[in-house]
Parts: C-alpha cells; sequence; structure tokens
C-alpha cells in the first residue's frame, strides 16, 4: 500500500492540519516498523517448516539418483509435499512466497506455483506450469487466444503445451551448466552439488483444483519422471484426507507424499500479538476494545493473521488521522520534543482530555488554576506525564506476563489461557479475595518456576528463604509474603491504562468504526439507505423525525416504505396507486383537482425503474403464481 | 518355456528378443504380428486393445515397435490437452521435424489429413506405419469425429498406416452412437497368478538365488493377489518389502531354504503393508524409513486418513453445522428442530413412505441460501448480524471443499449447496462448539 499517494488525501480530511504532516510521518514509520516486524516474525515462525521442506526437496533429488536394486525396481513416484497450512488462506500467500524464494535461493532454480483459479483445463495448468518454469511465452493452440497470434511471433510457435518439450528443455539446460557456464552467481554453487537439481511444481491451493485436471497432469508427469526430476508441493487448507478424497488409487500410487505441518493459526496470531502489542517497543496501542473486535474477527470469522494486521494498520491510520494529539504517540524522545512544539489549540485539546481532567482534579487548587492557564507549566506538566505513561507500559507488559506465567498453570485458566485475554481483563477485579486465594495456590508453583519474567519474585522469595529462623511454619510465612509482594506489583503495575493521565494519545478506542470498516453489513447499509435516505444524501428537505420516509425522497426509498406494509405479495397496481399518491403529495397538487389519482407516463416510468431497482437488490421478485404480482423476498429490517 | 514366436517378415533373431521380452504374452504378440502381417503389407486399418491396467498393453506394443524397428508414433491421449498436439506428434514421428510447422494454427481434422497426404506423396511407406495411442478412452471426451476418423485413417490419408488403440475400456462402451468402422479388438487378460509369479520372479536381486526370491514371491502373492493384481504396483510392494524379508537372513537365523519361518517372519509385516503403503495411506520413502526404526516408534506414525482434524473459524463450524442439517433433514421438518413453540409432533407423524430410508443413507440433499441462514442463526447461541463476512465464509466453505455449491456460478440468485462432510466429522465439529447436533437430526429422533 503505497502511503505516499495517500499523504494529501491524509493531510485533507483530517483535524487539526498543521500538525497533519508529522502525524502522517509518524503513522507511517509506525506502520513500516509494524510491517518490518511482522515480516521477520512471520520468517522465524515459518523457518522450521521450510527448512523441512527445503531439506525433502534435496533429499528427493539425491535420492533419485541412486541406483541399486530396490530403487530400479521400485515404481519411480513423484516425490510430493503435503503441506498443512490450515484454513486461513489469506496468510498462505506469504508463506508460498517465501518458500519459492528459499527454494530458488537453495534448491533450485526451476520452480513454478499454480494456483486453482487460473488452472481451469488441463491444457491451461501445463501452460501455466512450463511458462513459469522455462520463463516463455507459450502457445495452446485454442480459440479462446486468438489474440496472440498477431503478438506472438512464428519462432514461439514451437514451444507447445507438452511436457516433452519442458523434459528437452531441462537436458539442455542440466547440460549447459554442467559443461560449464559459471556466469550466473544464483545458482552455478547449486549445480555444482548436484547436476540434477529438482523441478518444483507448487499447487497453492490443492483442494480448489479441479479433480479431473490434477490427476490427469499427474498422470503425464509420472510418464516423465524418469527424465524430469518432479517434485510437488500440495498446500492444503483442511486435511490431508482430501487428497485421498481428490485422487484415485491409480492416481495417488504414483506419488509419494509426505506430511509436513505448519504451525496453527492461532499459536500465529499469539505470537504476533506477543511480539508487536504486548511490548513497548511500539508506541501505538489499542485499548481492549478495539482488541476483542480484533481478535473476535480472527475467531469467529476469518482466523487470518495478515486481515489481523490490515486491521491493526487501519486503526494506525484512524488514530493518527483522527486525533491530533497524536503528535505526541511516538517515541519518548521525539514525543518529549513534540510537546514543546505543541500549538495554542492542542493545548487545549489536552486540558479538554477526560483523563487529563481527572488527573488535573486530584491537584491542588492553585495548581489547578496554573495548568489551566499557564501554557508552558503545562508543556512541562505534560513532558512529565509522557515519561510517566512510557515508565508505565515499560512496567506494565512484564508484569503482565508475569501474572500470565502464574495464572496459566491454575486448572481451568481463571484468566484465560492467552496472554492477550488479559490486556481484555477489567483489572479492578484483581484485588479481590477470590484471585488472593488463587494466588495463593500458584505460590507454590511459582518457586518452581525458573521464568526469567519471575526472576525479581524469585530473588525476593530467596530473601525470605534466608530468614527462615523464624520457626513458625516458615513455608506459610514465606508464602504469605510472596503473595503480597504479588499482589502490590499487580496493584501498583497493572492498573487500567484508562487510569493513566495522556493515555488518549497512545491508546486507539473506537471499536464502532473499527468494526464498521472490517466487519461490513452490506444488508443493513442498504436498508439504512432506504429507509432513511438523509443518512447518506444529507439533504435537508429528507430530513425526517418518526422513522417515516420524506414525500420528496428518491423514488426507490418511497417504493421500499410502500412495500414494507406489503404481503407476501404485492399487487404492481396497487402499489403504483400509492406510489404515485405519495409523489404527487409532494409535488404539492391539490388532492381534489380533477388530475389527481391519474398516473401520467413519467411518474409510471419512474415508478418501474424504482422497482426494478428493488428486483435488483433482491428485495423482490417476479412470480409465477400470480402475473400482475411481485414477491417480497424480506422480511422485517424497517 | 518360452513358445517361439515365428512370423515371415522378420528376422528370426528379433523374434527372439521380442519372446524373451513378453514373458506371459506370446498369445497376444502372435495374434498381435499375424495381424500386422509383413512388414511391406498393407495392414488392419485399426486395431483396439483392451485389458486391466498392467497388463502389458503398452509393454507390448513398445518392445514390438522397438525391437522390429518399425516406424511407429506413440501418442498418449492424456497429455493432448489440445488435437494439434496429437497431429504434430504423429507427422513429427514420421516425417521428421519439418512436418509439423506445414500444419497451420488450430488445425482441423482435415488440415492434418492434407498435410499427412502431402508429406507421404513425398515420402510414401515402404513399410506399414504405426499409430499407437495410449489411454484411448479419453478420445471418447474430444470431438465424436476424431475417433471416427482416426478409425479409418488409412482410407483417408491413402497410406499404409495403422491405428493402434490402447485401452481399459471395452470397446461397446465407447463406440460414437453415429456408427463407425469398426476395430479389430484383441483383449489382453489379467496375468494370472502363476503368470504374476513367473514375471516377478525374474526381476531377482543379485546377491540372491532365484529360488530364493521365487519364494519371496510367491508369500507376497498369497497376501496381495486377493487386493492387487497390477504387476506395476506388485513390483513396487516386492521392492519395498524385500530387505525386511532378507533380515532373519542376514542375522544367521534362518538359512535360505527354510521357507516356513522366513514366511513366519514376513506375513505380519506384510499384512500391514497391504493397510498401509498399499493403500498409500504411508508414502514409500516413510515405510522403508519405517522398516529401520524401531516397533513402538514405527507405531507412532499416523497414515494420511488419520489427519481428519479441521481447525476453523467460529461461525464457519456453525454454517457448516447449519448446512449439515439443511442436507441430512428434510425441510418440513425444521418447524420442529429450530421453533420454540413447536407443539408435540412425533417422528410417526411426519413419517412419508419414501422417507423410511435414512437420510444418511441417501446422501447430502441441496438446500437453497436462505435456509441455510436461517438455521444458522437459529442453532447460533448469540446474536450475529448478517455482515458480509458470514457470506465470505460460506464461499471459503466451498473452497475447501466442505460445502458443494449445486447451483452453477452464474446464478446468483437463491444458489444452492450440499454439504460434503461426514456425519464424523460434523459430530467432531459440533463438540468443539458444544452442540449436539444428533438432537438434531431427523434420523436419529
Amino acid at each position: 500500500m503505497s502511503f505516499f499517494a495517500t499523504e494529501s488525501y491524509f493531510v485533507q480530511g483530517c483535524e487539526d492540519a498543521e500538525s497533519s504532516e508529522t502525524r502522517f510521518r509518524l503513522c507511517q514509520e509506525l506502520w513500516d516498523k509494524i510491517k518490518t516486524d511482522t515480516e521477520v516474525l512471520q520468517d522465524e515462525l515459518n523457518r522450521k517448516i521450510l527448512d523441512s521442506l527445503l531439506d525433502f526437496t534435496r533429499k528427493c533429488s539425491s535420492t533419485r539418483q541412486n541406483s541399486d536394486w530396490a530403487s530400479q525396481m521400485r515404481a519411480s513416484e513423484i516425490p510430493t509435499a503435503a503441506l498443512m497450512l490450515g484454513v486461513n488462506i489469506p496468510d498462505h500467500d506469504m508463506t508460498f512466497q517465501s518458500l519459492s524464494d528459499m527454494l530458488k535461493q537453495s534448491v533450485s532454480p526451476h520452480v513454478a506455483s499454480v494456483q486453482a483459479k487460473e488452472c481451469g483445463a488441463l491444457k491451461h495448468l501445463m501452460k501455466k506450469v512450463l511458462e513459469r518454469l522455462m520463463d516463455t511465452v507459450v502457445v495452446v493452440d485454442d480459440e479462446d487466444e486468438e489474440e496472440n497470434v498477431e503478438t506472438s511471433p512464428r519462432v514461439h510457435r514451437s514451444v507447445h503445451c507438452s511436457l516433452g518439450i519442458l523434459c528437452d528443455w531441462y537436458a539442455a539446460r542440466t547440460k549447459k551448466s554442467a559443461t560449464g557456464t559459471p556466469g550466473k552467481k544464483r545458482s552455478s554453487q547449486v549445480r555444482d552439488e548436484q547436476q540434477q537439481p529438482p523441478v518444483v511444481i507448487i499447487f497453492k491451493d490443492l483442494e480448489a483444483f479441479n479433480p479431473r485436471v490434477l490427476q490427469d497432469f499427474i498422470l503425464i508427469c509420472s510418464q516423465y519422471i524418469d527424465r524430469l526430476p518432479l517434485t510437488f508441493i500440495f498446500g492444503i487448507a483442511t486435511s490431508p484426507s482430501t487428497i485421498q478424497h481428490m485422487l484415485p488409487h491409480s492416481v495417488s500410487s504414483l506419488l509419494c507424499i509426505e506430511l509436513f505441518q505448519s504451525l496453527s493459526c492461532t499459536q500465529h496470531l499469539a505470537t504476533v500479538i506477543d511480539k508487536l502489542i504486548l511490548t513497548s517497543h511500539i508506541a501505538f496501542k489499542l485499548n481492549g476494545k478495539v482488541m476483542q473486535v480484533l481478535i473476535g474477527v480472527f475467531l469467529y470469522h476469518d482466523f487470518s493473521v495478515r486481515n489481523f494486521i490490515k486491521g491493526l494498520q487501519l486503526a494506525l491510520l484512524e488514530h493518527f488521522h483522527s486525533q491530533p494529539l497524536s503528535v505526541l504517540c511516538c517515541k519518548k524522545k521525539k514525543a518529549l520534543f513534540n510537546v514543546t512544539q505543541l500549538s495554542k489549540p492542542n493545548l487545549d485539546r489536552i486540558r479538554q482530555l477526560p483523563s487529563f481532567k481527572r488527573y488535573v482534579e486530584k491537584q491542588e487548587a492553585q495548581e489547578q488554576v496554573n495548568l489551566m492557564t499557564d501554557d508552558s507549566h503545562l508543556k512541562e506538566l505534560c513532558q512529565q506525564l509522557i515519561k510517566d505513561l512510557h515508565k508505565y507500559h515499560k512496567n506494565y507488559y512484564p508484569i503482565l506476563r508475569c501474572l500470565h506465567t502464574l495464572t496459566s498453570s491454575l486448572p481451568r485458566y481463571p484468566l484465560g489461557k492467552q496472554a492477550r485475554v488479559l490486556t481484555c481483563f477489567p483489572f479492578r477485579m484483581l484485588a479481590k479475595g477470590e484471585l488472593v486465594s488463587l494466588l495463593q495456590k500458584c505460590v507454590e508453583i511459582l518457586q518452581l518456576s525458573k521464568s526469567k519474567k519471575m526472576k525479581n519474585a524469585l530473588t525476593l522469595l530467596e530473601m525470605n528463604e534466608s530468614r527462615r529462623a523464624k520457626r513458625l511454619s516458615p513455608f506459610e510465612n514465606l508464602r504469605n509474603e510472596a503473595l503480597k509482594f504479588i499482589d502490590n506489583l499487580v496493584k501498583s503495575h497493572l492498573s487500567p491504562p484508562e487510569s493513566q493521565p495522556l493515555y488518549e494519545v497512545c491508546y486507539y478506542s473506537s471499536s464502532a468504526t473499527v468494526r464498521r470498516h472490517l466487519n461490513a453489513t452490506p444488508r443493513t447499509s442498504i436498508q439504512a439507505a432506504l429507509s432513511n435516505p438523509y443518512h447518506y444524501l444529507q439533504n435537508d428537505s429528507l430530513k425526517s423525525e418518526d422513522g417515516t420516509v420524506s414525500n420528496a425522497a428518491p423514488d426507490i426509498c418511497i417504493a421500499y416504505k410502500l412495500h414494507l406494509e406489503c404481503g407476501r405479495l404485492i399487487n404492481l397496481y396497487d402499489w403504483l396507486e400509492a406510489y404515485s399518491t405519495v409523489v404527487l403529495a409532494a409535488e404539492g397538487n391539490d388532492p381534489d383537482s380533477e388530475h389527481f389519482g391519474k398516473v401520467d407516463e413519467v411518474k409510471h416510468a419512474r415508478f418501474i425503474r424504482a422497482v426494478s431497482e428493488l428486483e435488483f437488490l433482491g428485495f423482490i421478485k417476479s412470480t409465477k403464481q400470480k402475473t400482475d404480482h411481485v414477491a417480497r423476498l424480506t422480511w422485517g429490517g424497517c | 518355456m518360452t513358445a517361439l514366436l515365428q512370423h515371415p517378415g522378420y528376422d528370426e533373431e528379433r523374434l527372439k528378443g521380442v519372446a524373451e521380452k513378453l514373458p506371459c504374452r506370446e498369445v497376444q504378440a502372435e495374434m498381435l504380428l499375424s495381424l500386422m502381417g509383413q512388414p511391406h503389407q498393407y495392414s488392419y486399418p485399426s486395431i483396439l486393445i483392451y485389458g486391466h491396467r498392467a497388463s502389458g498393453k503398452s509393454h507390448v506394443m513398445h518392445v514390438l515397435m522397438k525391437e522390429l524397428e518399425l516406424p511407429h508414433a506413440t501418442v498418449s491421449c492424456v497429455e493432448c490437452v489440445s488435437i494439434a498436439l496429437l497431429f504434430e506428434q504423429v507427422l513429427l514421428s514420421f516425417f521428421g521435424c519439418d512436418a509439423p510447422s506445414l500444419l497451420p494454427r488450430s488445425p482441423s481434422l482435415s488440415d492434418f489429413v492434407r498435410v499427412y497426404r502431402q508429406q507421404c506423396s513425398q515420402s510414401p511407406a515402404k513399410q506399414t506405419r504405426y499409430i499407437v495411442m495410449e489411454k484411448a478412452e479419453l478420445l471418447r471426451d474430444t470431438d465424436a469425429s476424431l475417433l471416427s476418423a482416426l478409425l479409418r485413417l488409412q482410407e483417408l490419408v491413402g497410406d499404409n498406416v495403422t491405428v493402434i488403440l490402447l485401452s481399459e475400456i471395452a470397446w461397446d462402451k465407447f463406440r460414437p452412437n453415429t456408427g463407425c468402422f469398426e476395430p479389430l479388438l484383441l483383449h489382453f487378460p489379467d496375468y494370472s497368478k502363476s503368470e504374476l509369479q513367473q514375471i516377478l520372479s525374474q526381476n531377482v536381486h543379485s546377491s540372491y538365488s532365484a529360488g530364493f526370491y521365487s519364494a519371496y514371491i510367491n508369500i507376497l502373492l498369497g497376501v496381495f493377489y486377493s487386493v492387487c493384481r497390477d504387476l506395476r504396483e506388485l513390483r513396487h510392494l516386492a521392492a519395498l518389502n524385500f530387505s525386511k524379508f532378507c533380515e532373519p537372513l542376514a542375522e544367521g537365523k534362518v538359512k535360505e531354504t527354510d521357507t516356513h519361518k522366513l514366511w513366519k517372519h514376513i506375513e505380519p509385516h506384510l499384512k500391514k503393508a497391504m493397510q498401509t503403503v498399499y493403500l498409500r495411506e504411508v508414502s514409500s520413502l516413510q515405510w522403508e524409513q519405517m522398516q529401520q526404526m524401531e516397533e513402538e516408534e514405527a507405531g507412532a506414525l499416523r497414515g494420511l486418513s488419520a489427519h481428519t482434524h479441521v481447525e476453523l473459524p467460529y461461525y464457519s463450524k456453525f454454517l457448516l453445522i447449519a448446512a449439515y442439517l439443511a442436507s441430512y433433514n428434510p425441510a418440513r421438518t425444521d418447524k420442529r428442530f429450530f421453533l420454540k413453540h413447536h407443539g408435540k409432533i412425533r417422528k410417526t407423524n411426519f413419517l412419508k413412505k419414501n422417507e423410511k430410508t435414512s437420510n444418511h443413507l441417501l446422501g447430502p440433499k441441496p438446500f437453497p441460501l436462505d435456509r441455510l441462514l436461517a438455521i444458522f442463526y437459529s442453532v447460533v447461541d448469540s446474536r450475529v448480524a448478517p455482515t458480509a463476512s458470514i457470506f465470505s465464509q460460506i464461499s471459503s466453505l466451498v473452497t475447501l471443499q466442505l460445502l458443494a455449491q449445486v447451483s452453477h456460478d452464474d446464478q446468483l440468485d437463491a444458489p444452492k449447496y450440499k454439504c460434503a462432510v461426514s456425519l464424523d466429522f460434523i459430530c467432531a465439529i459440533s463438540r468443539t462448539v458444544n452442540f449436539d447436533i444428533v438432537k438434531y437430526l431427523y434420523d436419529f429422533l
């Protein structure tokens, strides 16, 4: 996504245009950081499975060259890696991209990835595979590619869609490199160790492929396996038994399938949240509600980490766009500098912040007056508050993790399995006795726990242990003290972010906006547009108080409103009459005049148009039960 | 043991070579040779050879063509994604690499015949040319005229050419209903057990005696013959399990001749192979690795079909459950299951005559989108807004092949779906969301 192109757009509709450029830059910096961080993280997470896949392809090409009795007798199967990726299809692209890059780098230059949607028929699959491997235009003699006739020169005529061509090409390539063309630095090293790099074909979404196409393709490939060291990689979203559902035994017996299980998407998300959101590195924060929306979309709808990051990006953009004080949402040094640059209106904005107001109320009377009137004093205080906020974050996350390690080993997970659940947790509960008793139980575990996060707690424990002189049940004593310590720790550092002054600077809290953008409700929007056109058109004449549609509304709104009053079948003529009455009233005609009640051609046409628009939107359809009626398709929702 | 092939017109030495390479197919080879006649004679225009997989059809043709050095073109029909490819391969094999370029783009059958005639007049056939078409049953899916034309190609091009079709399907199943020239039919029967034994025993491992290997093959066939007669597959299995068979020998426990002990050792192993590697539950490579491992370790390796668990987003699970209910419950009964005050309706009141059989035996029925969503909203435990992502999840389920779209893609209005998952699968899914699906299924009422 190009941020540069959007800069002017960002600045234009922005609150407080003065600081908008700074905010845009900050936003961009943060996003770049988040983006690179997630990419690095993704690579790390995928490393294990990608490495084992690379090993697999290497191993396959090396065993192929054996010539002992068993491997001669064996039917030559095509080595196939079944890569289980989970149902989060949007995330797979990145995995496949890095997989094919790594394969090209370290195993073989001959890698082709294909997707189901580009391979409706066998010839298209062949064409794509050949094109991607050989890097040329492949001609399929076919009516639907007539436009190629002029563009592709006669030379390409010979490149036909058959694996035989590919074999010849492969033989030529390997021969050439064997005789030595050290020009290519990328692959020359690879070829030294193995003369026959495998030809890898990646099927990105196996389930979506037409089984017939796949079967035929495998049949063809198996005929060339002696000449062409093919290796398949199947990307599978559901379960490996899909392979058996798609391929009959006669075809699956041509494959030598090995399973590779990738990290589950929930683990993936947990790591992303852990590394990106539950840290103090990134100044931008989401409040509990927004987190809940994003995690809800993930768990309830798509399991897609990529979409989660997209949601985070949206929140980031919205925050910097709508909150002028977000100039302070950056690294500490920079933020302190930005405080000094704050303009008068922005300082007033700070005074308006609810969290700041609460803070001021707690101060002495003289200080309150000072803060409300003296700008430079306010700036100084802001600097202090920003420092405090950063300090708060620095303490918050380690303690949060600490609490998580403690509670995660408790039976029934009173505070949730994942650390992320804790962020959404109302922390005022922590002081309650129930938790104290829970913590009591976990002190024993704490003693065993060697987690680094617990180091500070443990040192205290050790100190206590040395003072075990007291006879009175030293263990209980110790436990109580540890408990007290943890309780204090939690109380002092895990206060909810909302209690911190100036938290609005860093926290994005508009969960409704995020939900509206990420979880679109087309039907509700259409209904809103039809029953309340003012909502979208913003024309004063359309305003209505009691939910009725004004006479001046667009035709379709009037027709929609009238159709809501009907039953399952709507008589078109009655509908037309009702419509024309409403429209006439809008035009201010006298109900008693002689023309009243007559439908002129223009109105008739307008009505027909409105009805067909409603039909297009799926509210009504024609019915065979009665010729002059239409059937209603939706109920309720006025 | 091999009856010598005899035929005038071919070198005897060569025929001997052919016979050696075609064990247990002498009769068929003899028959083919007599059909083909002497090289310079015109042969019958078209021959259809049919028989099961791995019954030696392609092998016999290949050996005959290669050993007797007959001019031929072998074309695999599965590979011919367009008929142009077929034409080009034939022209290339008969007339060299210049001939295919004479074909126009998207050539028709008559283009092919024209180019063939033209080339043929320049280099007329001194002996019969053969076109061998493998997997000829696929010709049924192409233009009907292609098969009819190929059957009488000799007449069309006026050349001494014979088309030999190899197929796994009998001629009755793909004779065009418009009628056509009838090819000569030649059936390749399956290899019998003793024939399989004879053929497989030829691949003896160089460091073991022929008798020992033959005993091994005997045991192997004893286990596998009832499920598999595919020569290729048997040879593969033989190769995979031979090292295990030799194990006691290498350890010095038994002698080569002690067949009974060897049998006792290998039999359970082969039985296991039948359930795993033969079905490709476990790949051949993994099977070989398993043989090196200890017993307990090997047990940990699960087959492909053992992994059936699919993790789905929360609403997708409920959509799938709703789809399952819609597919297996009659629509009339929805009221009974999903309305709060449905009154007491007994199953017998619903029962129609034809519904006595279980819906699960009949398989999933198609249902419209509306019904799916109606059931979905009543089974899901919270209020769900009809958001775009709910709808996109339905199409995701279709791409994952958990749902199947029955109506055509173009039909935007009220699309219809079928649920494509098994009862076990849906039970596992519903357990994860604490939904007792059995209570909602008409069949289990």
